[in-house]
Formats: C-alpha cells, structure tokens, sequence
C-alpha cells in the first residue's frame, strides 16, 4: 500500500468502533437503544464488527410506543435472532397504563414525549449506565453540541451548559450510581454518510426505507400512513401512493415522501438530490424552534 | 455524492460574531450546498423577525436556546460538509476568552486552524490568543482569514500590513505551515469562489485551500503505538482460544510477525495476526480499529500498550506538561486526580507549577500559581504507576492526557506532555 490514510468512511468506521470499544470497557451494564430505524441498525452493526468473533456484548433495548409500523418490529426480531443479541422492551402502552403517563391530547397528539419516562424507567429499572443511541450531530442543532459519552444526573437529564469538555480521543466515563452515559458512537456522520455505509456494506434494512405502495393521507405537506392509530381529519383522502420513508419513527407522525427509488443506489442517489433535511418530514420537531432541546434536557434520546 | 479515496479534513474555526466567523461557516456551507430549503426557511423567519436584511448567515451555526437568545457559541458545535473531494468537520468555537477550554478542546483533533481577523481591525487580542491555542494544541495547519476586505476597498497594502502585525508575534510560536488569505465571508469573495475584487491575490480561495492542504503526513507514522482497549475472548466454536487484543492505532505501522513488546511489563513477542471483522490485514496504521493476536500467550490487558521491540515510549512516573484548567473549581494543591493517559487510568497529583501563561501576551507569570478555569500553565505530574509516554509534539494520542476530579467525576483539565 502506497498511501497511509483512510478513507472518509473507514474512519468514521474506525471512530464509532473505538467509541463503542470505550463503552464496553468503562461501563457495567451498556445497551444498545433500537428503534427500528436505519441509525439504530447501523449501530448493531457497528457493534458487531468492533467485537468480532465476540457476539454483541450490550442488549438491544426498544422503546415501544405501541404506535409502531408492524415491518419495524418484524424486523426488530429478525435482528435480534441474527445477531443472537438479547431484546429488552420498554412499552409506553404500559406507563401509560400504570399512570406513570398520560396521552397527550388535541390535534397533533402524539406519544413521542412519553417515550422520556418510559425510557428512564427501563433505564433504571435495568441498572443501565450506559444507554448507546444512533444520533448524529448534523440531525439537529441541539444534537449538534452533544458529546461522544453524554452525561445524565440522576433525573436522567441533559445539562448543555455543563457538559465535559472531550478531549483528543479521550472519553471520560466516570460516574456516579443512578446516573448514566449516553454515547453517540456516529455522532460525525451525516445523513448521506449513513446511506453511503449502508449501501458499500449491504446493511439489511426494513423494507419501508424502500419505495413501496402504500396507503396515506396528505397532511401538513408529507404522506402520514394509514393506521388503525390514525384519525381522519375533516377533508383528508386517503390514496394510494408510491412512497418510501426517509427516516422511521412512530407511525402516527412519521410522512413519507413519493419515490421510486426501490434500490440502495437509488436511494443513495436520491439522499444526495434532497432539498429538506431529514427530520423536515417530523412533526415532532416542528412544534417550536427548540423543540429538541427541550426534550433532550428531560432524558430523550 | 460518492467520494472513494477522500479523506476526512477536521478544522476548527474560534472567533465571536463581530468578525464574521458564523457568516463564514454559514458560507461555506450555504455556498457548498450544505444547507437544506427547510434550514434556509426557518433561518429567513428569523432573520426577518430579527428585523435583518436579507439572509443573515449567521444563524445557520446558532445552536441552544441560551445561544440563539444571547446571539454568542457557548459550547463547541460540530457542523459537517462535503465536497466531491473531501469530508469536512467543522469544530466551531467561541472566541471569547472565558471560552478557552472549548476553544482547547475544538483544537485537540483538528487538522486546520482558521483564524479570522477583522481587516478594518487588524490583529487584536483575540488573534493572538486563537493562535497561541492553535501553536499549544499543535494544530497542524494555520489559515489565517482576513476578512471583511469589501469594508477596506479590497486593500492589498492593509492586507500585506496585516500579514506582517501576524508574522511579528506568531515567529514566537511553533506553528508548522501558516497560510493567510484575503476574504469577505459576508459577499463570499474568496470562500468557496475566487474574488473579482482582489486580482492581486494569486492564491486560490478558502475551500480549495481546504480541500487541498496535505494532511497525510501529519499522523505520526514512525512510532508504532497501540493501546490495549479491550481484549477478546469469544470462547465460542472455532474461536475458543482465541484471545485478540482490540484496540485503534495511535500512531506508526503493525504488520504480522513484527517484534512486540507489551508495555509496561515489557514481556516480547511477534505479532500472529492483525484481525477485522473484514478480514486478516497485511498492515494496520493510525487510525485504525483492528484486534491483534499475539504468537505467545502473555499477559495484556487495558491500559498496556504494544509496541515495536526497537521503538519504545519512554516509561515515566513524573514528567512536564502544559495543562489547560477546564473547570470551575480551581485546582487544589497537592491533591489527587484521576490521569487518563490513552486507555490507561491512574491515581496523579500536580507536583508544582512551575509558571502560567498569559495568552494574550505569552508572558509568564511565576508568581501567582493558582489553577483556575482557562488557565495554561507548565506544570510537573506525579503518578502512582508509570505511564508510557511520548512527547505531545511528536505524538498527539500518547502525548496527551485528562485529569479527572474523583469527588465529581469533571474533566478539570487537559495536559499535553513535554
């Protein structure tokens, strides 16, 4: 070999394995958190190639809002049974049942914020100090300012203003009981890094990130899926669409957009034309200019 | 966009507002399509609320509610580009003086330093200030901006002018490769486009400069160093005695049946295997995360580090360094701390001061030696074990280390080895 560097995504590779080494050495109890979504997967995979021939040390932990796409849990077990990793299941059907939470209610109601307690409690209640999430910095502009290892006191909130400073490659883990870590091992890709990496390894992903027909109804600019979750509003058709979607979450709020592309090249090629950001399609961001911030600080992912 | 053989370029930018350091980013990233419609909406809406004209660049970079409200960069804020020719992260700090460990800590793992200077302005404080952080660190590659040419008629007599203010103070410091460019961030001559305006300048604009710094050989490539993050031990079918020592290469080349030594026991042995979840590799260089398997069965465990038998860090229990103070709570006397040295842990104490540093000056102060938040001093470091150390200057991963306070778990300060 004539050259001595790597490539962009060799190193961002070669990064997220040290993180994820990091965490598997300083911390007792570290999961995995599993959405379902593309972040999430590459995560698991990430973790795969930096313990081989290991398994995968952490458990995958999945905060279920009840509110899911069936193809995101189908696949969610498909993985589990791949990687033979151990699942964990937060359910926001059941805190919302022990009265740790309520529905929200009105127009745009949606269980995203109730996933923070159902979250700290299946943190807690499972002794976990570390809590591995798939958020990049180019996401969001609070996520923008957050660290490799991420500190929550023991309310499992984030304090912006007072954070550890991190150093060269120096990750500083040391905490106290009750509270906890969260590492973003792929805090430095973008969007089309993630597609990128996706497509040179063949990463299985599920089938909704792909173009597909599908049954929707046109609200506020995206395609939202018919579910037995959603109310029709006054006006609104549902039609049928060819659409992929960009990134997944509850089904309640996360739109598709119309799209042929039914390969990873076309998806990789379509990323790269995008004139919306990827959370552009989630209502959950649009309620105030700091609508991230102010759940991050309660203990959301 | 595909980019195959494309490296990835980490540059920190450190100024405040007043000197057009968010226009710039903002540019850059505007001007390198970086930006999305939906991005570009919400900051129209501000702009115009904010009663500005126009697009106001500047609050592409704006980050938390505190910062968005003050209009200043409290914390470090990562920002990422591409072009088809390289990977771009931006480590955007605050200028301001109180700001100096995030300053520091933006530094740390860039390539390139940008530093602007206000050409109506000339250099100031601050410039020397960012400079010194940028020399400290040992930041690779200077660009000194002068921005703001389209308020002094696109002069080349104060840009030349300024160049020299420049090159009187910086000759005081250790910087390898400086570079100066004459730029308006706010009409974008120069930044990713060359100026219409200044036919005097030869030189290409800032993103070039960017895209085509050599950053090959600022990774230490004759000193083989790898710290034992972790070891392997999968005791499962047609693995069961496999024991793979996972770690990323600071710096230097490994290759299979190289001579080793485990530091700090010293025990020898040649390296079997360098392994992947890709693979068995011919050779392994800094960055890299690999495993490597050892011919003999010794002792390693987190924390050692292996080596090349003829090219050993020195084995240190008390040794120099600059430290940078990064907490609210200054540092107390002969007190204990945590040293995290590459994937080693153990008990240190400052031993004495020996000066501190005004950064705005560089003079040294010998008399007042109390350590409080930002600031830089010389210092001598005890350890209860000894570290396996080189010199910062010659090695960024294993010449660097953090003091972690055990009564609240901080990182109080970051040291750099002399």
């Amino acid at each position: 070999m004539s050259k001595y560097y790597l490539n962009y995504l060799d190193e961002l590779e070669s990064e997220a394995i040290y993180i994820l080494r990091e965490v598997w050495a300083q911390f007792e109890n570290p999961v995995i958190l599993f959405s379902g979504g593309k972040d999430s997967i590459l995560v698991t995979h990430l973790a795969k190639k930096a313990f081989y021939p290991s398994k995968i040390p952490f458990p995958l932990m999945h905060v279920d809002t009840g509110h899911n796409f069936p193809e995101t849990i189908e696949f969610r077990d498909y993985l589990i049974k791949k990687f033979d990793a151990q699942l964990i299941v937060g359910s926001v059907q059941e805190s919302i049942d022990q009265g740790r939470v309520a529905e929200e209610k009105g127009k745009n109601a949606t269980r995203n914020a109730l996933q923070i307690t159902t979250l700290l409690d299946a943190i807690e209640s499972n002794k976990v100090d570390c809590a591995i999430g798939g958020g990049r910095r180019d996401e969001e502009k609070a996520r923008a300012k957050e660290r490799f290892f991420s500190h929550r006191d023991d309310f499992g909130q984030w304090d912006p203003k007072n954070q550890r400073p991190e150093l060269w490659n120096i990750l500083n883990g040391k905490h106290f009981e009750g509270e906890h870590f969260r590492a973003f091992p792929i805090s430095n890709w973008t969007e089309m890094d993630v597609w990128n990496y996706i497509k040179r390894e063949n990463i299985e992903i599920p089938s909704l990130y792909f173009a597909h027909e599908r049954e929707v109804v046109n609200r506020n600019n995206s395609w939202i899926p018919v579910s037995k979750y959603l109310k029709l509003e006054e006006g609104e058709k549902i039609v049928t669409k060819k659409i992929r979607f960009r990134t997944l979450g509850d089904i309640t709020i996360t739109g598709g957009m119309e799209s042929d592309a039914d390969t990873l090249e076309k998806i990789a090629l379509e990323v790269s034309a995008m004139k919306q950001t990827e959370r552009g399609n989630r209502t959950d961001d649009k309620r105030s200019e700091t609508a991230m911030e102010d759940r991050k600080r309660q203990g959301y992912f | 966009m595909e980019i195959k053989e494309n490296q990835l370029l980490r540059f920190t930018t450190a100024g405040s507002v007043d000197d057009g350091k968010s226009t710039l980013i903002g540019r850059l990233l505007f001007d390198s399509k970086a930006i999305f419609e939906d991005q570009l909406e919400a900051v129209e809406t501000t702009s115009k609320r904010k009663g500005h004209e126009g697009v106001d660049l500047a609050l592409f970079t704006d980050g938390l509610k505190d910062e968005r409200e003050q209009g200043i960069t409290i914390d470090v804020a990562y920002r990422y580009f591409t072009t088809p020719k390289r990977k771009f992260i931006i480590a955007d700090t605050p200028g301001h003086i109180q700001y100096t460990r995030n300053m520091v800590t933006g530094a740390s793992t860039a390539n390139a330093a940008l530093i602007l200077i206000d050409a109506r302005h000339g250099v100031i404080e601050q410039t020397k200030r960012h400079a010194f952080i940028a020399s400290l660190l040992q930041i690779p590659h200077l660009i000194v901006c002068v921005n703001k040419m389209d308020l002094v008629d696109f002069s080349e007599k104060i840009y030349n002018d300024i160049i020299s203010q420049f090159e009187e103070f910086s000759s005081k410091l250790y910087i390898k490769d400086i570079r100066f460019l004459p730029i308006s961030a706010l009409l974008g001559d120069n930044v990713v486009n060359r100026s219409k305006n200044m036919d005097w300048y030869q030189g290409g604009p800032l993103l070039d400069t960017l895209e085509n710094i050599h950053i090959s050989s600022d990774i230490n490539k004759l000193d083989a160093r790898f710290p034992v993050q972790t070891v392997l031990r999968p005791q499962s079918e047609g693995f069961l005695d496999y024991r793979g020592y996972a770690g990323r290469v600071s710096s230097g080349i490994f290759r299979p049946n190289d001579e080793v030594a485990v530091m700090p026991s010293g025990f020898t042995s040649k390296i079997k295997s360098i392994d992947t979840f890709d693979g068995e590799l011919d050779e392994a260089f800094a960055p890299m995360s690999i495993s490597i398997t050892l011919e003999d069965d010794i002792d390693v465990s987190r924390g050692d580090m292996i080596v090349k038998v003829n090219n050993k860090p020195k084995a240190e229990q008390e040794f120099s360094a600059m430290i940078c103070w990064l907490n609210n709570e200054a540092a107390k006397p002969r007190a204990k701390y945590t040293i995290m040295h590459t994937s080693n842990k153990q008990t240190a104490m400052i031993k004495s001061v020996l000066y501190k540093i005004d950064i705005n000056t560089y003079d040294r102060n010998e008399e007042d030696k109390g350590l409080s938040m930002n600031d830089i001093a010389r210092v001598t470091i005890r350890t209860t074990r000894r570290l396996m150390v080189d010199q910062y200057r010659d090695n960024r991963n294993t010449g660097s280390f953090v003091l972690v306070d055990d009564v609240t778990n901080e990182t109080v300060a970051a040291g750099m080895i002399l």
